[in-house]
């Protein structure tokens, strides 16, 4: 059974309302209303396209809505100025899907980039901070590398190194596990779950790695062309009868992907 | 309407004012979204950098100043060696062969030193800094900027752009330099001018006035090539393709704006000239 968007929960920390996006002509987000319930890990799921990464930006107002409210703990963010939203970003870490780490900057120096520029934190407390969130991410003694000479995978970690640097309550993940081995992916996987049950960090996964998705989330929203059109636990999930939701989960192809080979 | 209907004769009598239609409205969007943009830059000078943005600047003086230092040297020693050669004919011709030691001076310090140094500045470092803030802008590192409670224009904007206005009349003075060595050593090593009266004429044409018309102009450029190479850069399209356009873009459109300055500057500053030493010309 699929159920209906949730706009209304009171444990919410991110709602979405009736949000809608466009590029042009291309509708990105129609309509969409979610609830992000706080120090939980909420999963978006979809084909590439449907407006995943759109709507994690919008948390923190990269991107505006053209219609509808985003809100922040009650707070209405999307209509807050670039100054007005500083208080808000620097409570939530954004990990970007392709790392978007600084080139000019050492590895070390990126980490420490958000501590140093909200300039709360001694040296010896920032260098003792890179070293923790480099362990984390199994990445110990990479400080003075550059991200040129880390592979893709390795430039990730470090991203995702660089987003928990400020402890954030929110931490959104754009693709944490894509272009990692098995093993370092269930390491991300096991970090996931160690911020949201040792430090309270809620989550909002946007992946395509469906064994990924079902052990972190606590919740997973299946976005299609904008839409949500499924929601709910990893077990109610598994069991929905939707189509478009089993093709995606159980990673086949249906006819319609297939028609184009047709013509081969 | 099908594939197949022909389009309405409408269209084809109005193709052309809807092309120069399109043309004014978007010249008139990227001015205002520049203004804008130039306010943005202004705003953050006034508030000053923060640690990131000082390290930043003194990194972009290294590179668009100290760098360029030889190759703002060479191209001003040979273009003051050629402006020599090419206007000795005439000048002796009429006696005044004498006089190319004002006339160097002159052309090198308030036109030839500013403009080059511009030129070479837009192309060599104006691009370059393009292609860099389009490539952070395609890899999403200004948008992670944003996410991490930074200003990407007071962070990266603000220093190159005051890297460049600081650097740009420092190395017009370098290329004013070799360009007046240029012409004197053609002038008095290969075409036989007395040196002393070189050096008088030259005194006698060029006053501080004029030193400072070359290096007020050398400012306004720095200040265009720094904010125009952001502005592009921030604004760049997707992938290589747009990175390479930008860079392109702005080095076309800085140099066009180099140029139109330079009338406007000329204009106003030789006016000014006028208006408070009516009784001096600012040529001799």
């Amino acid at each position: 059974m699929i159920q209906p968007p949730n706009d209304k929960s009171d444990q919410a920390i991110i709602r979405f309302a009736d949000v809608h996006k466009r590029f042009g002509s291309l509708v990105v987000l129609d309509g969409l209303s979610l609830a992000i319930p706080a120090d939980r890990t909420t999963v978006i799921i979809g084909p590439s396209g449907t407006g995943k990464s759109v709507l994690l930006k919008h948390i923190v107002g990269l991107l505006q809505p053209d219609q509808g409210n985003v809100y922040f703990h009650q707070q209405r963010i999307n209509e807050l100025s670039e100054r007005q939203l500083e208080p808000i970003r620097k409570r939530i870490g954004f990990l970007f899907q392709m790392g978007a780490l600084f080139d000019s900057m050492s590895v070390g120096e990126n980490i420490a980039f958000p501590l140093r520029y909200q300039g709360l934190n001694s040296e010896r407390d920032i260098q003792q901070i890179i070293g923790e969130k480099l362990a984390v991410v199994g990445l110990s003694g990479s400080e003075k590398k550059m991200p040129g000479d880390l592979s893709g995978g390795q430039k990730k970690r470090v991203a995702l190194a660089r987003a928990i640097a400020m402890d954030p309550e929110v931490v959104l993940y754009d693709e944490p596990t894509t272009g990692l081995d098995p093993i370092r992916a269930d390491v991300i996987n096991e970090l996931i779950l160690k911020l949201k049950e040792e430090l309270k960090v809620t989550g909002i996964v946007v992946t395509h790695d469906m064994a990924s998705a079902f052990k972190v989330a606590d919740q997973i929203v299946m976005l299609l062309n904008g839409k949500i059109i499924a929601q709910g636990t990893p077990e109610q999930i598994k069991t929905m009868e939707n189509e478009d939701l089993r093709h995606f989960i159980e990673g086949r192809a249906n006819a319609e992907d297939l028609k184009a080979l047709h013509r081969l | 309407m099908t594939p197949a209907d022909p389009p309405p004769n409408r269209s084809s009598i109005l193709m052309p004012l809807e092309f120069l239609g399109n043309i004014c409205v978007s010249f008139v969007l990227t001015l205002g979204d520049f203004v804008r943009f130039f306010m943005a830059i202004l705003a953050g000078t006034l508030r000053g950098m923060d640690r990131f943005g000082l390290h930043e600047m003194f990194s972009q003086m290294f590179d668009l100043g100290t760098l360029s230092i030889p190759v703002v040297m060479l191209t001003g020693f040979f273009i003051g060696a050629v402006l020599v050669i090419e206007a000795y004919p005439q000048f002796h011709a009429l006696g005044l062969a004498s006089r190319l030691g004002s006339v160097t001076v002159l052309s090198v310090v308030k036109q030839i030193g500013p403009v080059l140094t511009g030129v070479m500045l837009a192309g060599r470092v104006g691009g370059a800094m393009t292609a860099e803030l389009g490539t952070m802008c395609v890899t999403e590192q200004i948008e992670a900027l944003r996410s991490m409670a930074a200003e990407p224009v007071r962070t990266l904007a603000v220093p190159r752009v005051l890297a460049c206005v600081v650097m740009t009349p420092i190395l017009t003075i370098f290329s004013d330099i070799l360009g007046i060595f240029g012409g004197w050593l053609i002038a008095v090593h290969v075409q036989g001018i007395n040196n002393d009266q070189f050096w008088h004429y030259a005194r006698v044409g060029v006053d501080i006035y004029t030193i400072n018309t070359g290096l007020i102009k050398a400012l306004f450029f720095g200040l265009a090539i720094g904010a125009i190479a952001c502005y592009k850069g921030f604004r760049c399209g997707n992938g290589a393709q747009g990175v390479g356009r930008a860079c392109t873009e702005a080095f076309v459109t800085s140099f066009i704006v180099i140029l139109i300055l330079n009338l406007v500057l000329a204009l106003l500053l030789t006016n000014i000239y006028v208006m408070f030493w009516p009784n001096q010309s600012p040529i001799l």
